[in-house]
């Protein structure tokens, strides 16, 4: 199996392309950051899991998917949801469970849908969406459409028996499955190397015959082409990829978690790997944008934000009288 | 016409897969092997690799790939080889199955079927003995059915694969080599409405799967004792359907419910839950129950008849509700 663990450092010329890498990172912590004040605030409830620092694997993975293709996530996956076209509007309102958001306020933070968008979750148990997703890629087999399906999981989810079962089944049938590891370091708030006896998860692929490769998570360009190489192998092939993120979550688990199991220096230590000041510097340097391009990103961002945040002000409640809504179809 | 419970089990999944190509039998030793209970013999020749796939033991992953697949356009009918295993894929069918039209506010639909054999009486032991069916029942957003019959076991498959939600049919491994006669047209029945297997008017047998054909039987003796019992078989254990209940009991005044899982929060004690709230001043003596002892079931044959329902066991109760004996 190869593993491309010294991937050469990954340069852009197209202006454009950085400038929306940027904006869709930079659109994500603003998001994230605004939901974790909406939380204390009392207008989020429930669980909230925030993405800040991990930002570069969904935009970077995201890439190199095409409209049809379908994505499956987890329970952290407000920026999987951004990075595939949904916008913060309705999933903000979804978080405040108003009847505009994306699941009708159904689901809430853990279960963003978007049928048309073929975002499939918002899956809240830990692997539980990972046999679906070889599913949902084996009736694209069945029906020869000409898509993949992509599913982004965590380190946690690695430990379980499904992502066992997962991975023999994608290879087993040969089914077009990008299989995305986010390794954030912690399954909660227990550290990888007390939860996996390998903790180099991408060789996990190679017991089950599976293409695999390990990128560096923190950056974007990086997983960018890690993604396009993995995607583009997939579609000729028609064979599933394990494609491993090496990342960090800057915040807590979720907003109870009080973060006693790991060390502030190690968690600054980390932030000194930002993915978005790490952008900004290389696209400065390289003269693709200059500062006052970044500073009209911010002001598109938090525009975007703001306005997001007034749709789900404004959005309205689901009458009581449909409770019983959508557990059968008729 | 006869026919054996296999064969009409067999005669539906075939006419299944020709009608419709989205359609795709999986499971464990579904094809080479010939299905567990020989269920689905000679059906990889008939249909290929394609659509009978033999899968890994793997039930959460081949349940959760059902269900991706449904997600995908397909209609998977996804084999359980046994009720006993199914717990494995619990997860999946819970959390996945049950819940994605709701959590998507309705934008997802999962038309899956998943068939699981199951029963008792074979002397298969503690963890081979399971009578899941109010385990899968209590959960909204599933479909669960029961073939007590020979004409459910030929006819619900059909009916089920019609249906945009997820569906769990439930059939009886003692049963499959039964014979029974069914019209050779015998094909769809509904499922949402329970029937009523034999009409009577002095005592309402309600029961479901393995029951039915005990509470013929018994029925069959009562009337020779002069009692003419009434035997109601539920079919759908989710959602069930109150109406057949409530008029049968409106007819005869007397309740018994018979089922082979534990009595402890099963079927039956939501049958007579139902009937309390409902039709209380129609009844002329409290609901009884006939239900599983709540035993792991033991291995012995004397052991395992004595923690199930028997014939004898029904004719027994009837006659002493009706203070017959």
């Amino acid at each position: 199996m190869e593993e491309t663990s010294g991937m050469q450092t990954t340069t852009i010329t197209d202006r454009e392309h950085g400038m929306d890498l940027l904006y869709q990172m930079m659109r994500i912590r603003r998001f994230e950051e605004k939901s974790a004040e909406l939380y204390t605030k009392a207008k989020i409830r429930g669980f909230l899991h925030l993405y800040v620092g991990e930002e570069a694997v969904a935009v970077g993975v995201t890439q190199a998917l095409r409209t049809m293709d379908n994505v499956l996530s987890t329970y952290r996956e407000h920026g999987h949801a951004l990075s595939r076209g949904i916008t913060a509007g309705v999933i903000l309102a979804e978080m405040f469970g108003k009847l505009q958001g994306c699941s009708r306020g159904r689901g809430g933070s853990m279960h963003l849908f978007d049928a048309g968008k073929r975002f499939y979750g918002g899956n809240a148990i830990v692997a539980g969406h990972l046999p679906m997703a070889v599913g949902m890629a084996l009736a694209s087999k069945k029906q020869k459409m000409d898509n993949i399906t992509c599913c982004f999981f965590g380190d946690g989810a690695a430990a379980e028996g499904e992502f066992h079962e997962s991975m023999n089944l994608a290879a087993l049938w040969e089914v077009p499955l990008l299989m995305v590891c986010e390794n954030n370091l912690y399954a909660m708030g227990t550290a990888i190397r007390y939860t996996h006896a390998m903790q180099d998860l991408e060789k996990k692929g190679a017991g089950y015959g599976i293409e695999s490769m390990k990128v560096n998570g923190m950056d974007v360009l990086a997983v960018e082409q890690a993604a396009r190489l993995a995607t583009a192998k997939i579609r000729t092939t028609g064979k599933p990829f394990f494609l491993v993120c090496n990342t960090y979550r800057f915040r807590a688990h979720s907003m109870f978690d009080a973060e006693l199991y790991r060390d502030k220096s190690e968690v600054e230590a980390w932030k000194k790997k930002d993915p978005i000041p790490a952008l900004m510097q290389q696209l400065l340097e390289w003269q693709l944008v200059t500062a006052a391009d970044i500073k009209q990103l911010e002001l598109k961002v938090e525009t975007e934000i703001q306005q997001a945040v007034d749709f789900a002000e404004s959005g309205t409640l689901e009458p009581v009288e449909e409770l019983t809504k959508f557990v059968y179809s008729k | 016409m006869k026919i054996t419970y296999r064969e009409a089990l067999k005669q539906a999944i075939r006419e299944a897969l020709q009608n419709d190509e989205r359609v795709f039998l999986m499971g464990e030793d579904v094809g080479r092997y010939g299905g567990a209970f020989a269920v689905s013999k000679g059906l990889l020749q008939e249909f290929g690799p394609g659509r009978i796939m033999d899968v890994p033991l793997s039930e959460s992953g081949f349940v959760g790939a059902g269900i991706g697949a449904a997600l995908g356009g397909m209609r998977p009918v996804v084999e359980v080889m046994t009720v006993n295993f199914s717990l494995l894929a619990m997860d999946q069918l819970v959390n996945n199955a049950a819940t994605l039209l709701h959590m998507s506010g309705g934008q997802l639909n999962v038309p899956v079927v998943i068939r699981m054999s199951c029963g008792t009486g074979r002397q298969l032991a503690a963890q081979h003995s399971h009578s899941w069916e109010p385990l899968y029942a209590h959960i909204p957003g599933l479909i669960v059915l029961s073939a007590g019959t020979h004409e459910d076991a030929r006819g619900m498959l059909h009916t089920a694969l019609q249906c945009p939600d997820p569906v769990i049919i439930f059939e009886y491994t003692a049963m499959l080599n039964l014979e029974a006669d069914l019209p050779a047209d015998a094909g769809a029945v509904n499922i949402d409405r329970a029937c009523v297997r034999k009409e009577g008017k002095d005592i309402s047998i309600i029961t479901y799967g393995a029951g039915v054909y005990k509470a013929l039987d018994a029925a069959k003796e009562l009337t020779a004792a002069g009692i003419d019992a009434e035997v109601i078989d539920l079919r759908v254990l989710r959602p069930l359907d109150n109406i057949s209940i409530l008029d049968s009991v409106r007819k005869t005044h007397r309740v018994l419910v018979v089922e082979e899982a534990w009595g402890s929060v099963n079927i039956a004690a939501e049958v007579s839950a139902r009937i309390m709230e409902n039709v209380f001043y129609e009844l002329d003596a409290g609901v009884q129950r006939l239900c599983g002892i709540e035993v792991p079931m033991p291995y012995p044959k004397h052991l395992e008849d004595a923690s199930l329902p028997q014939i004898e066991d029904i004719i027994k109760k009837v006659k002493k509700m009706l203070q017959h004996d």
